[in-house]
């Protein structure tokens, strides 16, 4: 097979680093060769934050280029509209439509764009919308987001010979295992 | 056994490990980081956080010449830091292996510039190795140093930022214990003085000589023939896989692990023996000047960005005709999201109200969170160089604002980290030089910016065990400044922060705030804020937007009234006693 590509983007703090660890755990288990690249650092203070997850037969480039996705997954819908450059032709595009206001636009220099989400499915024939983040709120705390946005995307991806409950219980922090399991299959549905 | 998962950086830890690696240094800094956070685990090896880069290098550098294997790990302008004993670690060589990472930041992800270190390997007469992925990482760690001891050199790993922050599977083995040398005082080889050093620097060029034969057929210097000799690309790092993942079978590859000093007859016989030669690198043209000079003709730099950190993408559209797939592309514009204090940091506190002065104060800031001072709306800081300069350049801007009749008042600023990494010495410089400035330790009580690690101020050291926390204040009164002239404030009392700057500004002489509050993120900082939140009285709101330019991440305008989410909010209180209206209260 070719290599598949996953960018998963949000905003620092939601969790994007701990998903595609799940993710990339999940898909070695499938018998893939797997890559993941992060930028950490400055962007953990608020700024928006990349993940990239390569999968295949044997993965060589760790990171994706623009036009190479086969998946965007976002956590925030500015933040989709963002990476969108980086989705491969007819490639998918999941993404909440939770908004979070930078800095720019908190403090009123800037402008949040309408219509995104219309925006998203006028350009690109794959877009799914979750409502991840009210999900999460749904089920108690907003910060399982990011588990509700792997089972969607699991399910888009049609990955289903790994045992991602397993996966998820043993990355999540044990307090909160039953709520992230929740959150998966609530994404997963 | 089993492969696991592992970055770049958890790989080098892993790889000295594996080497018999007894003593690691390292000054905290992104992308390099997280290769003392991981070795931490190996309690085979004494791994300590040092308060600088030079320091590392030092503490390395004595554990070497004593005779057993040790590592520093740095970004790479720690290396500059460094570079003082690491050039002259390279003449005595290294009687235990002696290794030292530089972790690179094409793209500037979390950097003030991107160097490419590797023009530091000829410079500094260093053997040099750069792995592309985490297995190599790893297995180029082992090689280091069996090399650096076999060759009696100093071993170079150059890594960037995709090499450190990107995992891949990794085959594990077993550590082999390597029994420290017995130290045996020879200082002809061990104190570089000028007559010593002109000796040891002919043994060095001996042993780059020898070294050179050796990269000429080892194994991870290797031709890797394609399907044509039409194409052949040379590429060293993660340039590599960048090549493989454009060019695939259908090129062949000159793939150099070993780049310094280069195997020349290596790249002369792969030049020879292809039509056309493609070199794949980021940044500088280290490679291609090479190739040149041995009188190769070869497409590179003319294709390719010196700017900036390639991807496969990049490299497609440099050197094949194929345009690439067409980029979904929208009119709408997504405005910028910089990365912003966190909501609750101390820092807001005291850029709030030094920004509030920008008529009367120019404010030389540093490197850490508090650069992101830097940034509307706070927009408090003016310039930003390295690590200690905070303290230093505002030194050098006084002289020249006195020298201009601007009658702006100098502040300059580190953290508590950064006063102990180079902060101090700027301040001995200051005091002795009795400059007319204000300098302010941010102090948040932790190396923040990088992910929380201990320095000598904190309790504890890298390993878990207490340590001798050094008293801030206590080093300012020793370095000569007298106690009335030292103000400690919490930064985020907004009266106290106001009239401390206010009692700077109209100072004369040095004076020094020293602004004490712990990091928000910190696990019993947090605990102790735990349901507090503030919010906006929608009705007592006046909209007059000044909560708005403390630039917290959690107050916003929304439906034509301040706005505290109620998620982000700590309840650190600081936009409470910004509104003049009382219109925020805790919630």
């Amino acid at each position: 097979m070719t290599t598949k590509s996953i960018l998963l983007v949000g905003v620092g703090g939601q969790g994007a680093i701990l998903t595609s660890k799940i993710l990339a755990a999940g898909l070695i288990s499938e018998g893939f060769d797997v890559k993941m690249s992060e930028i950490h650092g400055m962007s953990q203070r608020g700024g928006t934050v990349a993940t990239q997850v390569k999968y295949g037969e044997k993965v060589f480039a760790p990171n994706i280029g623009l036009g190479e996705a086969d998946f965007i997954v976002s956590f925030e819908k500015s933040e989709a509209l963002r990476a969108l450059p980086y989705l491969k032709s007819g490639g998918a595009l999941v993404t909440d439509d939770h908004e979070i206001y930078s800095m720019p636009v908190a403090s009123g220099v800037a402008e949040y764009p309408a219509g995104i989400i219309e925006e998203l499915k006028r350009l690109a024939e794959n877009v799914l919308v979750v409502p991840a983040g009210r999900i999460a709120s749904g089920l108690g705390n907003v910060k399982v987001q990011n588990i509700v946005l792997l089972g969607a995307l699991v399910k888009a991806m049609k990955l289903d010979q790994a045992d991602w409950p397993a996966l998820v219980a043993r990355y999540v922090p044990p307090k909160v295992k039953d709520l992230n399991l929740k959150a998966f299959e609530a994404g997963r549905a | 056994m089993n492969k696991v998962m592992m970055s770049g950086d958890e790989a080098v830890a892993r790889g000295a490990l594996e080497a018999g690696c007894l003593v690691a240094a390292a000054y905290p800094g992104t992308p390099s980081t997280e290769i003392l956070e991981n070795m931490a685990q190996y309690k085979e090896i004494n791994s300590r956080w040092a308060s600088n880069e030079k320091v590392a290098m030092e503490i390395a550098g004595g554990a070497s010449i004593g005779g057993v294997r040790a590592l520093a790990a740095m970004k790479h302008v720690g290396l500059n830091v460094a570079a003082d004993p690491l050039l002259t670690m390279a003449y005595i060589g290294a009687l235990g292996g002696l290794v030292v990472v530089s972790a690179d930041d094409p793209g500037c992800h979390s950097s003030q510039n991107e160097q490419d270190n590797r023009l530091y390997a000829p410079l500094g007469k260093l053997l040099m190795l750069e792995p592309s992925d985490s297995q190599e990482c790893l297995d180029f760690t082992r090689l280091a140093f069996e090399l650096s001891e076999r060759f009696d050199i100093v071993a170079l790993m150059r890594l960037t930022t995709r090499v450190c922050h990107s995992k891949g599977l990794v085959a594990l083995s077993e550590r082999v214990e390597v029994p420290p040398k017995p130290y045996v005082r020879n200082c002809a080889k061990n104190a570089m003085l000028p007559a010593p050093a002109r000796l040891r620097h002919i043994e060095v060029e001996k042993q780059l000589a020898a070294i050179e034969e050796y990269a000429n057929h080892c194994a991870i210097n290797r031709i890797e023939w394609g399907q044509s000799k039409n194409v052949g690309v040379v590429a060293s790092g993660v340039s590599y896989l960048h090549a493989r993942e454009v060019f695939g079978d259908s090129v062949s590859y000159l793939k150099l692990g070993l780049t310094n000093p280069l195997p020349h007859r290596l790249i002369g016989t792969f030049c020879r023996s292809v039509d056309h030669i493609y070199v794949i690198e980021e940044n500088e043209p280290y490679l291609e000047t090479a190739v040149k000079a041995l009188g190769f003709d070869c497409r590179g730099k003319d294709l390719l960005p010196v700017c900036g950190e390639l991807d496969a993408g990049i490299v497609r559209r440099a050197f094949l005709p194929d345009p690439g797939p067409v980029l979904y592309k929208s009119d709408l514009v997504v405005p910028p999201r910089p990365p912003v204090l966190c909501a609750g940091c101390p820092h807001r506190g005291f850029f709030h109200q030094l920004g509030k002065k920008k008529k009367e104060v120019v404010a030389c800031g540093d490197i850490g969170c508090y650069a992101l001072g830097i940034q509307a709306p706070l927009e408090a800081v003016d310039t930003g160089v390295c690590m200690g300069g905070g303290f230093s350049v505002a030194i050098g801007m006084e002289a020249a604002l006195k020298a201009a009749g601007d009658a702006r008042k100098v502040f300059g600023m580190v953290g508590d980290s950064t006063f102990f990494h180079s902060g101090m010495t700027g301040l001995a410089d200051a005091v002795h030089a009795q400059s007319n400035i204000c300098l302010c330790v941010l102090d948040n009580s932790i190396t923040a910016m990088t992910g929380h690690q201990e320095n000598p101020g904190t309790q504890l050291d890298l390993m878990g065990n207490p340590a001798s926390p050094l008293d801030i204040i206590s080093i300012i009164k020793g370095l000569g400044v007298p106690e009335n002239r030292i103000t400690i404030i919490d930064p985020l009392n907004l009266e106290q922060t106001s009239a401390a700057i206010d009692q700077a500004i109209g100072a004369e002489g040095l004076s020094i705030i020293v602004a004490k509050r712990p990091c928000v993120l910190i696990k019993e900082v947090r605990r102790s804020l735990e349901g507090k939140k503030c919010r906006v009285d929608a009705e007592a709101c006046k909209k007059c937007k000044q909560c708005l330019k403390v630039g917290c991440p959690a107050v916003s305008f929304r439906d034509n009234h301040s706005h505290i989410d109620q998620d982000a909010c700590v309840g650190c209180e600081y936009c409470l006693q910004v509104c003049k209206f009382d219109a925020i209260a805790r919630a």
